[in-house]
C-alpha cells in the first residue's frame, strides 16, 4: 500500500495568501507604504531627476552633448578598458573558482580572503597604490622614466586600477557555484576519457554559465562605471584620459549641468540595462536550479 | 471539549480540499484522521486550529461557535510534523513561551512558569535537557519538546499534524507507544493526523478515514478494520486483493469460480468488486470446491512469520498476493512455479453501481 | 600516503599558478606598497601625521556619517526586505529588482543626482533649506549619499534569511498566544538579527570608502565636510605620499578588521542556525 509523501504545498496554501498568522490589511499597506516611499526617495527620485535634467535644455542640446568629441573617446575608453579588464579577470576568476574547488590544499581559505581583498579597499586608495608602485616617485617610477613608459596618468593605470577593483567579482560568483556542484561530473568524464580542457568546456562550463553570466554583468557594470580609483591614476585630459564617469566630472565642475546629465542619463541608461540583465540571468538560474532539483533526487554534492 | 464540525468546506483555486466535511470529537478522546496524501485530513485539522479559515461550514468547540475566532484565541495546541522549534531559543524556553507571552493580567509569576515547564519536561523525560538548544536534540527529542510546548498553555483541544512523520521507524513506534501512555494521563481531547494505518489503528480511540476531501468512514479501529464501509477504506486498510465478478442471488461469479456473498441474497446480475485480505486466503495443493482459484506460484518470500506469495491466476493471468503462516508453507513446501490452488475464507463484497 | 584527489582531475597546477601570480601582480602587490612607504615613516612622524587635526576631523566625517548611514539602512533595509518578501503588491518584483541600482550605478551619477536635488533649489532641497535642514555641502548630504550607497547591501543580506523562516514556527507562536508584535519581536527578529548585524557592517565597510557620491555633496570644507577619501587624493596631490599612505594605512586596517568580523559574524551564524 503507497505511502507516497506528497511535499506539504500540495495541501496548503501558497504563502502569498493572507495567512491566519499575518499582519492586518491596515498594517501591511502602512508598512508598505513607508517602505515604497522611502525607495522612491532614496533611489526612484535621484534617477528621474538624472533623466528630467538631461533634458532640461531640450532634445539638440541633449544629443549634442552626447555626440561631443570629448564624450565619444571617453564612451571609446571606457569600453577599452572594460574590455581589457573584464577578460582578465574572467580567466582569474575561472583559474580561481577551479583550483579552489575542485582540489583540497592548504591555505584555500587564506585565498579565498586575499581574493576578497579588492571589496574592502576605498576606490581612492585601490587608484593610490598604482600611483605609488607607478609614478614618478614610485618603486617603478624612475625605471619607467628612463623608458619613457608612461602608466599612471595614462590608460595603462587606468586599466589596472580598474583590474583591481573588479577582480573579485566574476571569481566570488564561481567559486561557491562550484563548490557546491562538486567534482562528481568532472571526474566521470575523465574517467570516460575526456581530456582536461575538453571536461571544463562540455562538462564544467554548461554548469557554470549563469553564474558566470552573473558575474560578467556585475564586473563590467563596475569596470564601466568606477570613478574613484580611475580618477586617481588619470591624467584628466580631455580626450584623452577620461572615462565617461569622469567625463561627467568634469562637465559638473564647469557648471555644464545639462551636459553633465545627459552623460550621465547614458550611464544610467546602462545601470538600468545591467539590471535588467541580471535579473533575467537570476530568473534562469533559478528555473535551471528547480529544473535540476527534478531530475536528481539527492543532490548530495560535496565541496572537495 | 468536544469539537463539531459541520459542513466544512475548502478549494485552493481548482483544488478540492474539503468537501462538505462534518465530524464530532467526543470530549477527552484521542482520534486520528487518516488517509493518503491529498485526502484534506491537513487542511481539516489546520482549519480546526484557525491557522487556515475554511470557504463555509461551522466548527463548535464544545458548543461554541470558533469559526470566525483567530488561531492565538482559540487555546489549541498544535504540534507541527518538523517540530517548528524556536531555534534560538533553549528548549526550556520554547516550552515556557506560551506562557510567557500571556497579557500581563493573565502572565504567572516567574516561579510558577518555572515549576509548570520543569514539571513538563519532566513529564517528556527531557528535564536534563532543559538548557540544551534544538539543534542539540535529535529527532524525537524535539518532537517531545514540541509537544511539552503545546501543553505548557493547558490547551482544550490537542492538534498534532504527522507528528512522527520525520522520524525514522523505530522512533516512531517508540513515541506513538508514549503518546498513547501520554493520552491516558493528560486526556486532552486530541486530533492526530497521519497517512501510517498501523499507527492510526494502534494509538487513536476512534479512526477517521478521509478520501478526496471527504470522509469514508469513521469508527473504533476495530470497526473499520473488521467492518470497512467502503471499497476505499477496505483497501487502504490492510493488503487486499481484487476480483471482478459478477453477483447474482448471493453469489459472486468470477470466471470459473464462485464465491459466496450472502449478504447480497437480493442482488441480481449485477457486476461486483470482491475484496479478499491476503492472510484471508488458505492454500491447498487440490482443489476443494468452486471457490478455490488456481494459480501458479511466481515469487516466495520467506521471512519473517508470515510468507509472501506472488500468485498469478491460472484462467486470467491476474496477480493474487497471500500471506500464509509459515508453518502452513512449510507444511506443504511451496515451491516457484508450483501450481496450487487458493481459497478466500472470508470475502467482502462490493457492488458496483 | 596522502592522494589529492587532484592527480585525477587535471588542471591544478596551472589554475593555482594563474590564479596566485595574477593575484600577487595585481593585488598584492600594489597593496604592499601602502605598508613599505609606510615603513619608512619613523613612528612618531606616522603617529603625527595620521593625528593631525585636519585628518583626525576627516576620520570623523567619514566615520561618522558612515555609522549613521549603516544604522538608517539598518532600519529601513528591515522594513524593505520584509515587505518585499511577505508581501505582494502591484510592481513588487520591479521595486525588488531595483534594490540594486546603487550597486550598478556610477557613483560619479549619483554624486551629480543628490548633489542636484539636495541642493539650495535642488527638487527636495528648497523645501528643507526655509526648515533650517541645509543638506549639500553639510555632513548630512554625505550621510544622505551613504545612505543611497548602502541599501542594497542591508536589503540582500536580510532577504534570503526572511525568505528561509519557516512559516510553521510563526503559526507555532500564534498557536501559543503570542500576538503578532510578540512573534516578530521574540520569534523572528532574532532569527534575522545575525544577519541585520552583518549588513549593516558591509554597508558601513562600503560607505568608509566612498568617494565618488559623496565628493560632489559634500563641499569639501577641511574640518568639516572632508572625507578621508578625498584627503588622500589632496596629500597625493601634493605629492605628500607619505602623509597620504599613512592616512590610507589607518583606513586599510579598519577596513580589513571590519572584514574579519563580517567573516566571522557569518561564520557563528551558520553555526548557530545549523539544524
Amino acid at each position: 500500500m503507497a505511502t507516497a509523501v506528497l511535499p506539504r504545498s500540495a495541501t496548503t496554501a501558497p504563502r502569498a495568501v493572507v495567512r491566519a498568522t499575518g499582519e492586518s490589511r491596515t498594517v501591511r499597506w502602512i508598512l508598505i507604504a513607508i517602505a515604497l516611499g522611502f525607495l522612491s526617495l532614496v533611489l526612484l527620485v535621484p534617477l528621474l531627476l538624472v533623466f528630467v535634467q538631461a533634458l532640461s535644455k531640450g532634445l539638440p542640446a541633449y544629443w549634442e552633448a552626447i555626440k561631443e568629441p570629448d564624450a565619444l573617446s571617453a564612451a571609446k575608453l571606457t569600453l577599452l578598458i572594460a574590455a581589457i579588464a573584464v577578460p582578465a579577470n574572467l580567466i582569474f576568476g575561472v583559474a580561481a573558482a577551479w583550483c579552489i574547488s575542485k582540489f583540497a590544499f592548504r591555505g584555500k581559505h587564506l585565498l579565498i580572503t586575499l581574493i576578497d581583498l579588492p571589496f574592502a579597499v576605498s576606490p581612492v586608495i585601490s587608484g593610490m597604490i598604482f600611483v605609488l608602485l607607478f609614478g614618478a616617485h614610485g618603486w617603478f617610477g624612475p625605471w619607467l622614466a628612463e623608458h619613457d613608459i608612461k602608466v599612471i596618468f595614462a590608460i595603462p593605470g587606468m586599466v589596472l586600477a580598474t583590474t583591481f577593483v573588479t577582480a573579485p567579482f566574476i571569481a566570488r560568483e564561481l567559486i561557491p557555484l562550484m563548490q557546491e556542484q562538486g567534482t562528481e561530473e568532472e571526474e566521470a568524464a575523465i574517467v570516460l576519457g575526456a581530456g582536461g580542457w575538453q571536461t571544463f568546456f562540455r562538462v564544467t562550463l554548461p554548469n557554470i554559465k549563469w553564474g558566470l553570466l552573473y558575474g560578467l554583468i556585475l564586473c563590467n557594470a563596475r569596470a564601466m562605471g568606477e570613478f574613484g580609483a580611475v580618477s586617481v591614476v588619470s591624467g584628466h585630459i580631455r580626450g584623452e584620459t577620461n572615462t565617461l564617469p569622469l567625463h561627467v566630472e568634469i562637465l559638473y565642475n564647469e557648471y555644464a549641468f545639462a551636459a553633465s546629465f545627459a552623460v550621465a542619463s547614458v550611464l544610467t541608461l546602462l545601470a538600468l540595462v545591467t539590471l535588467a540583465l541580471k535579473t533575467l540571468v537570476e530568473w534562469q538560474q533559478r528555473r535551471a536550479m528547480s529544473d535540476a532539483a527534478e531530475v536528481f533526487t539527492t543532490p548530495e554534492r560535496i565541496a572537495a | 471539549m468536544s469539537i463539531q464540525v459541520r459542513n466544512l468546506r475548502k478549494t485552493f483555486g481548482d483544488f478540492v480540499a474539503l468537501n462538505d466535511v462534518s465530524l464530532d470529537v467526543p470530549g477527552g478522546e484521542l482520534v486520528s484522521l487518516l488517509g493518503p496524501s491529498g485526502s484534506g485530513k491537513t487542511t481539516l485539522l489546520r482549519i480546526i486550529a484557525g491557522l487556515e479559515p475554511a470557504d463555509t461550514g461551522t466548527i463548535h468547540f464544545h458548543g461554541e461557535d470558533t469559526t470566525e475566532r483567530p488561531v492565538r484565541e482559540r487555546q489549541v495546541g498544535f504540534v507541527f510534523q518538523h517540530y517548528a522549534l524556536f531555534r534560538h531559543m533553549s528548549v526550556f524556553e520554547n516550552v515556557a513561551f506560551g506562557l510567557r507571552v500571556k497579557p500581563r493580567n493573565m502572565r504567572p509569576p516567574e516561579k510558577e512558569i518555572r515549576e509548570t515547564v520543569m514539571g513538563l519536561l519532566h513529564l517528556v523525560q527531557l528535564d536534563v535537557q532543559a538548557e540544551r538548544r534544538p539543534s542539540e536534540l535529535s529527532g524525537g527529542q524535539r518532537q517531545r519538546v514540541a509537544l511539552a510546548r503545546a501543553l505548557a498553555v493547558k490547551p482544550k483541544v490537542l492538534l498534532l499534524d504527522e507528528p512522527f512523520g520525520a522520524l525514522d521507524a523505530k522512533v516512531r513506534k517508540e513515541l506513538r507507544r508514549w503518546l498513547r501512555r501520554l493520552h491516558e494521563e493528560v486526556h486532552v481531547t486530541s486530533v492526530f493526523v497521519t497517512h501510517d494505518q498501523e499507527e492510526a489503528l494502534e494509538v487513536s480511540d476512534r479512526v477517521v478515514i478521509m478520501n478526496e476531501g471527504k470522509i469514508e468512514q469513521s469508527g473504533t479501529p476495530e470497526e473499520v478494520y473488521d467492518r470497512p464501509a467502503t471499497p476505499f477504506v477496505y483497501g487502504f486498510l490492510g493488503d487486499v486483493n481484487l476480483f471482478h465478478g459478477r453477483l447474482d442471488r448471493g453469489q459472486v461469479s468470477i470466471g470459473a469460480n464462485q464465491l459466496e456473498a450472502p449478504e447480497w441474497a437480493e442482488a441480481k446480475d449485477q457486476a461486483a468488486v470482491a475484496y479478499v485480505r491476503t492472510y484471508d486466503i488458505e492454500l491447498t495443493p487440490v482443489p476443494s470446491g468452486l471457490s478455490s482459484i488456481e494459480a501458479t506460484v511466481q515469487h516466495v518470500r520467506a521471512f519473517g512469520p508470515m510468507v509472501r506469495l506472488e500468485l498469478r491466476r491460472v484462467e486470467d493471468g491476474e496477480t493474487i498476493e497471500a500471506h500464509v503462516p509459515r508453518a502452513i508453507f512449510e507444511k506443504h513446501g511451496v515451491v516457484k512455479g508450483q501450481r496450487v490452488f487458493v481459497s478466500p475464507t472470508s470475502v467482502r463484497v462490493f457492488a458496483q453501481s | 600516503m596522502q592522494r589529492k584527489s587532484a592527480t585525477v582531475l587535471p588542471g591544478f597546477g596551472l589554475s593555482l599558478g594563474i590564479t596566485c601570480t595574477y593575484l600577487s601582480l595585481i593585488v598584492l602587490l600594489p597593496l604592499a606598497t601602502v605598508f613599505t612607504r609606510t615603513a619608512q615613516l619613523s613612528g612618531s612622524a606616522f603617529w603625527n601625521t595620521v593625528t593631525d587635526p585636519r585628518v583626525l576631523a576627516s576620520y570623523r566625517v567619514t566615520f561618522g556619517a558612515s555609522f549613521l548611514a549603516a544604522l538608517v539602512n539598518t532600519v529601513f533595509g528591515l522594513l524593505v526586505a520584509w515587505v518585499l518578501v511577505r508581501y505582494r503588491f502591484p510592481g513588487r518584483r520591479i521595486v525588488d529588482a531595483m534594490v540594486d541600482l546603487p550597486f550598478a550605478l556610477p557613483t560619479a551619477v549619483a554624486g551629480i543626482a543628490l548633489t542636484t536635488l539636495y541642493a539650495s533649489n535642488g527638487w527636495i532641497g528648497q523645501y528643507l533649506e526655509p526648515l533650517g535642514l541645509k543638506v549639500s555641502y553639510t555632513w548630512v548630504g554625505i550621510t544622505v549619499a551613504l545612505i543611497f550607497i548602502g541599501l542594497p547591501f542591508v536589503v540582500r543580506t536580510v532577504q534570503p534569511v526572511l525568505d528561509d523562516l519557516e512559516v510553521e514556527v510563526e503559526e507555532a507562536a500564534a498557536s501559543l498566544g503570542a500576538g503578532r508584535w510578540q512573534t516578530f519581536s521574540r520569534v523572528v527578529f532574532p532569527t534575522v538579527a545575525p544577519a541585520l548585524l552583518t549588513g549593516f557592517a558591509l554597508a558601513f565597510a562600503r560607505a568608509i570608502g566612498e568617494y565618488g557620491s559623496v565628493v560632489f555633496i559634500s563641499g569639501n570644507m577641511p574640518m568639516k565636510t572632508e572625507i578621508v577619501p578625498l584627503l588622500i587624493i589632496t596629500k597625493l596631490e601634493q605629492y605628500d605620499y607619505a602623509g597620504a599612505t599613512a592616512v590610507a594605512l589607518v583606513m586599510l586596517v579598519a577596513s580589513f578588521a571590519l572584514l574579519l568580523t563580517i567573516n566571522l559574524l557569518q561564520w557563528a551564524a551558520r553555526r548557530r542556525m545549523a539544524v
